[in-house]
């Protein structure tokens, strides 16, 4: 078996952001994010919406980033600390919308390790040099400069290492043009490693040691060590040279300190949120710099999410006074970027990410602690409480969804839709939420309105060629045309020349400046002051198919002639050839006119004998026919879509100028061809099943290119994105006709007609995947189910060190009377974190819940109605219960039907060592149609039961490392059979006949089967690599899927010989299990698959996301990215992919220096996968080297495009 | 291991012995091991290198970051912090 792994979602996680001017010049300022293996160039327009700008699969997993500026120079560089054990200095082009790697210097070995570096980045604020350090021992300065030609020049490394010392933190410290320092936080381990009475390790004290670098001997010297604070994690660089008073921020636990080379300290503490448990610490997780002409300042950001203003009073050099004043309460973020026009983007740890605005600098006055009020009394320093309060200083103006992280995952068509939905359990906490993705891109609707009958046809019409926006919108009824005149508002006008007695077949703007309405009896010509002229049809014929460009006209009559018009230098429509074809012709489209010529070319003619035939328009050859192409059924419509010449820019990479006819054929699929310039030969055919509708085709204009718009059961668009061609479904209603759509208020839409309705819309997020319905829940969700026969879903929620509800309520009401102000309708317990109010000012999804000890425990059943988003049953669990587990379960001969039945842990630690109270399951009765459940019983068990699953009407529960087998009773579940033998702690069960597949937590799947005569439960499989399994999926008979906690993707199959003898064997292979192997079961099951994603595997799932299409294993990541894993059919496309990616991984090494074949080698050597997302960088390569590997492939560029295109639509 | 032999340079008047070249390897890569090496000085190399590998996978990280409910940066330091002494105190040493 091999596979084609192809990511649909990027991750949407991000680890960490810079800002800066990294396309150059001062105005612009964009955000570089690392969200894992993917760096993304962002930047929030004039609208403060952030927009995508690139994003480049790096195959490696980035760690650090930081951006520096040479003195004098106008433009940030990129510093990428990665796992490639090499540093990468990356520019961004803006001309050609790439990175550009401008230095790869290697260090050390690859990988994530110890004391390669690569973990920590710090820059000179000047520019000069950086520092690249590990979490141990070494640490490496580069040394940057100029060359003559004013190119950035990198040295080579300078070592500052030093042995048996852990690194929690390096900066770079401002000392204007003196020689570089950089700050290091530092922890000597060698005494500690030695001392057996524990001494050297309670004395052992972190460092904040700078690093000189002397640019004139070419040195790094330990300049300066001094001690710290125990709980010092973070390095913040201070200004200085005529700035400020140079220096760092040391952020330690509960306090944050300034300290400078000959320098005291100066301490303050960090506020507390008045409801922390007392042994709990303030620890800052990010923290940034703002720095404009007269002033700096600080904010830091606590693990709570509270950010604080951080101010320095200094004169000159000596600072007297350390200032932290509580700022904001927004969602704890991973890094923080203010940027130069006021806003700061927030890259939240889970969830949502979000940029704010400044609406204020922290001026007023607020809850303030400071080094000048310091306290120290016996029990420590006395800390400064606050309470948190609705946003004062910023005010949210944009969001970036962000699945991270998605815990569980099921495709279903749930709405009985065209395609499958992806219900996904996203976030963690008060800001947790159900989403549920469709394939598409999402719209957004400016207007509907309701027209005075059923419109068969919309266009819109500029008055001049030079106009920015439509004058008209016109549409055509069964009897009649309306015009809309476009403006401040839209409204009938009756003057502007358009016959309204008849309906229209086309209108258009025709020359420089006149209009043209083609009507069944003949072409009315509108030019300018109102001069009309009209040509009518000879006899009783009639027109019934238009084509048309801006010079060029052509009409077919019933009966199959064809007449061909053209614009003459006067502006007069001429009549210039006649053709009569052999039967009724059933479309026709004219290729748009070449930039600087006079006509175009082409004419494509569909006719109703399935064929397709280009005729030529040049004077010489008129109506010769240049070419035909048969087809499977009669064509429907025709376009001719040219995808644009350019030379990299915003879109994306090279590519050539190619000319697409597009058809929409009657049997629902679109037919795509391309069109040899100069011949008009039709090559490179390639088709796609939309709908069950005849596509109809349109062009329509995207980001200010030529798209198209596809109208079948539901409409498409084809558009290019990076380079890629992509064909997407839009998530909007059937349409009939729909015309590109220009105004004041909205620049690039869509208007279109569906029933008696006029719509228009924009397209929103270009180049996604996916558009999703998000509905929020109330704690981490873990798992779901849906209800077997209702159209109802089910999941567990859980938290730990959470209050209950009620107390969270009643601490919220006091909060509240304390302020003096009213209760809300937040007050409620039963919609308490649904309710989306977003005036709230104290909402959980913005502060978090308060935080408890680690024994307590919040956990929920709800009973979801995705249709109507509504909860219909939430089931606090009371008493420090969680649940872990679910599922439905049918007992036989038992009334009651189905069954939920929920596993759960009361009491559950995890430090100092695991232990518990109590597990329990619980046996639920739906009521109410399944909206509500009731609780039948619920039995005690001595672990934590992790899975659940029905097994030939009975349960299978999983109790730690016990496999037990339940049946109902009447007062409690009644044990039946159990197993004790698997290693660990069993995370999941799945059957199949009497199979039964076991996955323990960190020793992958045991192969079980139950002996009903003998009443027992025996493993005559497993596998003999130890995998700390997070996700597992029931592939056949013999084969798993499974992933484990390290990023890696496996497949597992027992052997066909061991498995036909097992199921042949009257014993089931039992004496053989007698037997065992290898510590473990008689046979051994074989990997057959392995693949490393780069990312935590949460949930896996077979499933199809088109109708009709092949399965392909779908998998869900803790950086909210989606992937597919997709079966090749033929034995040709495994070759042909497996030479591409070859190719691939020699002309196009990943960006920043991670061997693309050892990444997704990283823990196990890949096996019989190809990567799809390598393979898909192929058009983003220059034009030569995709000639090049086409060469080699004996294909050419276009056959490789199409053959990606194929299996990317194959998969979504 | 990580250094092959040059056979054609090695001469017994090499200054360079086993002995030296595996002092420098240990002082060049923490963690190879030694004849001597006990249980003790094995488990926390391999735990300081499991608490790095932590630190070093971002996913990893959120992984615990959800088992635990603490933020990514909490459970960064906690890791960090368990570096000074990953597996308790040292055994009383034997003298040799």
């Amino acid at each position: 078996m091999y596979l084609y792994n192809l990511t649909l979602q990027q991750a949407t996680g991000i680890v960490c952001a810079i800002n800066g001017s990294f396309s150059g010049g001062n105005k612009s300022q964009e955000i570089v994010v690392a969200r894992g293996k993917v760096l993304e160039l962002l930047r929030p327009d004039e609208n403060g919406k952030i927009q995508t700008i690139l994003s480049v699969d790096v195959f490696g997993a980035i760690r650090s980033l930081a951006q520096f500026r040479l003195t004098g120079a106008q433009k940030d560089y990129i510093v990428v600390g990665s796992d490639s054990g090499r540093i990468v200095i990356l520019e961004y082009n803006k001309e050609k919308n790439v990175f550009d790697k401008i230095h790869q210097e290697t260090f050390g070995k690859s990988g994530s390790r110890r004391i390669v570096p690569g973990q920590y980045l710090a820059i000179d604020p000047k520019g000069r040099a950086v520092m690249i350090g590990a979490c141990e021992k070494q640490k490496l300065v580069y040394v940057l400069n100029r060359d003559t030609a004013a190119r950035l020049t990198i040295s080579s490394p300078l070592e500052a290492h030093k042995s048996h010392t852990i690194t929690y933190s390096i900066t770079g410290v401002d000392c204007g043009f003196d020689n570089p320092i950089f700050a290091a936080i530092e922890l000597d381990y060698s005494e500690a490693d030695q001392d057996s009475t524990g001494q050297a390790a309670n004395e052992a004290q972190k460092h904040l040691t700078f690093y000189e670098l002397d640019l004139g001997l070419n040195h790094v010297s330990r300049k300066w060590s001094e001690q710290v604070d125990n709980g010092a994690n973070m390095l913040v660089t201070v200004p200085g040279g005529g700035d400020g008073p140079s220096g760092v921020l040391v952020c330690a636990e509960n306090f944050v300190i300034y300290k400078n080379q000959g320098h005291p300290d100066v301490r303050a503490v960090i506020p507390r949120r008045a409801d922390l448990p007392a042994e709990r610490g303030v620890l800052i997780v990010s923290a940034t710099m703002h720095k404009q002409k007269s002033m700096f300042f600080f904010l830091l950001q606590t693990e709570y999410g509270d950010v604080f203003k951080v101010t320095l009073d200094h004169d000159n050099e000596r600072v007297t006074e350390l200032k932290i004043k509580y700022f904001d309460t927004i969602p704890v973020s991973s890094s923080m970027c203010v940027m130069k026009l006021g806003f700061l983007f927030a890259a939240s740890e889970f969830g949502n990410h979000a940029l704010y605005q400044f609406q204020a600098i922290g001026a007023d006055p607020d809850i303030e602690s400071s080094s000048a009020t310091l306290m120290e009394t016996e029990e420590g320093f006395q800390p400064v409480f606050f309470k948190p309060r609705g946003l004062k200083n910023l005010v949210r103006i944009d969001q970036v969804e962000s699945l991270m992280p998605i815990m569980d995952m099921k495709v279903v068509n749930f709405f009985e839709e065209e395609t499958p939905q992806i219900f996904t359990l996203c976030g963690r906490g008060p800001r947790s939420s159900l989403r549920i993705l469709r394939p598409g891109l999402a719209i957004s609707e400016m207007a509907v309105s309701q027209l005075p009958g059923v419109p068969g046809a919309v266009w819109t019409v500029k008055k001049n060629v030079n106009d920015e926006f439509d004058a008209y919108i016109v549409v055509s009824f069964a009897n009649a045309t309306l015009v809309l005149s476009i403006g401040e508002t839209v409204e009938e006008v009756s003057d502007s020349g358009f016959l309204d007695t008849t309906p229209s077949l086309a209108v258009s703007l025709i020359g420089d400046d006149s209009l043209m309405q083609v009507h069944p009896t003949g072409i009315r010509h509108i030019r300018d002051r109102g001069r009309i002229n009209e040509w009518r049809t000879p006899g009783k014929r009639t027109i019934v198919k238009v084509g048309s460009n801006r010079l060029q006209v052509v009409i077919a009559l019933s009966g199959g002639e064809i007449i061909y018009f053209e614009v003459d230098i006067h502006g007069q429509l001429q009549e210039v050839e006649k053709n009569e074809m052999s039967g009724d012709v059933a479309c026709l489209d004219i290729a748009p006119v070449p930039e600087g010529r006079q006509r175009s070319r082409f004419l494509a003619v569909g006719s109703y004998d399935n064929t397709i035939r280009i005729l030529s328009l040049d004077p010489d050859d008129c109506m010769q026919v240049l070419s035909l192409q048969s087809l499977s059924s009669p064509p429907e419509s025709l376009l001719f879509l040219e995808v644009q010449a350019s030379v990299g820019g915003e879109d994306g990479a090279d590519h050539p100028a190619s000319l697409f006819l597009n058809a929409g054929l009657q049997s629902g699929v679109l037919f795509r061809t391309v069109v040899d310039m100069v011949t008009g030969q039709l090559s490179d055919a390639r088709s796609r099943f939309l709908g069950l509708r005849p596509p109809k085709v349109f062009s329509i204009l995207v980001r200010g290119k030529r798209a198209m718009l596809c109208l079948s059961s539901r409409p498409w668009l084809g558009y290019v994105h990076q380079g890629h061609f992509l064909l997407t479904p839009l998530s909007y209603e059937t349409l009939e006709y729909a015309a590109s759509f220009s105004s004041d208020q909205c620049a690039e839409g869509v208007v279109a007609v569906a029933g008696d309705a006029l719509r228009v819309f924009t397209i929103e997020r270009l180049g996604e995947t996916f558009n999703e319905t998000s509905i929020p829940l109330r704690y981490t969700p873990r798992k779901f189910v849906f209800h077997p026969k209702k159209k109802l879903l089910i999941t567990i929620e859980s938290d730990q060190g959470a209050f209950p509800a009620e107390i969270r309520e009643s601490a919220k009401k006091e909060c509240f009377e304390a302020a003096g102000q009213g209760q809300n309708g937040k007050m409620e317990v039963e919609n308490g974190a649904d309710d989306e109010d977003k005036d709230d000012p104290l909402s959980d999804e913005q502060y978090g819940y308060p935080k408890a000890e680690a024994d307590k425990w919040v956990s929920c059943i709800r009973v979801l109605d995705p249709k109507s988003t509504e909860t219909t049953c939430l089931l606090e669990l009371q008493d420090d219960e969680a649940a872990f587990s679910i599922c439905t379960v049918n007992f036989h001969d038992k009334e009651y039907g189905t069954l939920l039945v929920v596993g759960t842990a009361k009491g559950l630690q995890f430090w100092p060592k695991r232990s518990l109270v109590a597990g329990f399951i619980h046996v639920y009765r739906f009521v109410k149609e399944g909206r509500g459940i009731e609780l039948l019983h619920k039995t005690q068990v001595e672990g934590v039961p992790l899975a659940l699953c029905q097994f030939q009407g009975r349960l299978l529960a999983g109790i730690g490392s016990v496999l037990r087998l339940y049946d109902l009773g009447k007062r409690r579940l009644l044990r039946k059979c159990e197993n004790k033998l698997f290693p660990n702690t069993i995370n999941s069960i799945h059957t199949y006949r009497d199979r039964i597949y076991v996955g323990d937590i960190q020793e992958s799947f045991h192969y079980c089967k139950y002996r009903r005569d003998e009443n027992q439960l025996y493993v005559f499989a497993d596998d003999s690599v130890p995998r700390y399994l997070t996700a597992s999926y029931h592939i056949d008979f013999d084969t798993m899927a499974g992933a484990d906690k390290f990023g890696n993707i496996y497949f597992v199959r027992l052997p066909q010989d061991v498995s036909d003898e097992i199921e042949e064997d009257p014993t089931g292979g039992k004496i053989k299990w007698e037997q065992g192997k290898l510590n473990g079961a008689p046979n051994k099951v074989e990997e057959i698959v392995q693949f490393h994603v780069g990312d935590v595997v949460t949930c896996l799932q077979k499933a199809s996301l088109i109708p009709g299409g092949v399965e392909c294993v779908m998998y869900g990541t803790m950086m909210g990215s989606l992937g597919a894993l997709l079966a090749f059919g033929s034995r040709d496309d495994v070759d042909f992919f497996s030479h591409l990616e070859m190719h691939m991984r020699q002309e196009n090494p990943p960006l920043c220096g991670r061997d693309h074949m050892a990444y997704r080698s990283a823990y196990f050597p890949v096996k019989d996968v190809i990567d799809g997302d390598l393979c898909e960088q192929y058009p983003t390569l220059p034009l030569d080297i995709q000639r090049k590997i086409a060469d080699e492939l004996d294909r050419t560029p276009g056959e490789i495009l199409r053959k990606l295109e194929e299996v990317r639509n194959k998969i979504v | 291991m990580f250094f092959i032999f040059n056979l054609n340079g090695w001469q017994a008047s090499d200054r360079f012995n086993i002995n030296s070249q595996l002092e420098h390897l240990q002082a060049k890569y923490v963690g190879t091991g030694h004849a001597d090496m006990n249980r003790f000085e094995w488990a926390v190399n391999i735990q300081r290198d499991s608490y790095a590998s932590y630190v070093g996978h971002y996913p990893m990280l959120a992984y615990f970051a959800i088992a635990e409910n603490e933020s990514i940066g909490r459970e960064r330091y906690n890791f960090m912090q368990k570096m000074l002494l990953p597996c308790g105190l040292p055994p009383e040493r034997e003298d040799e």
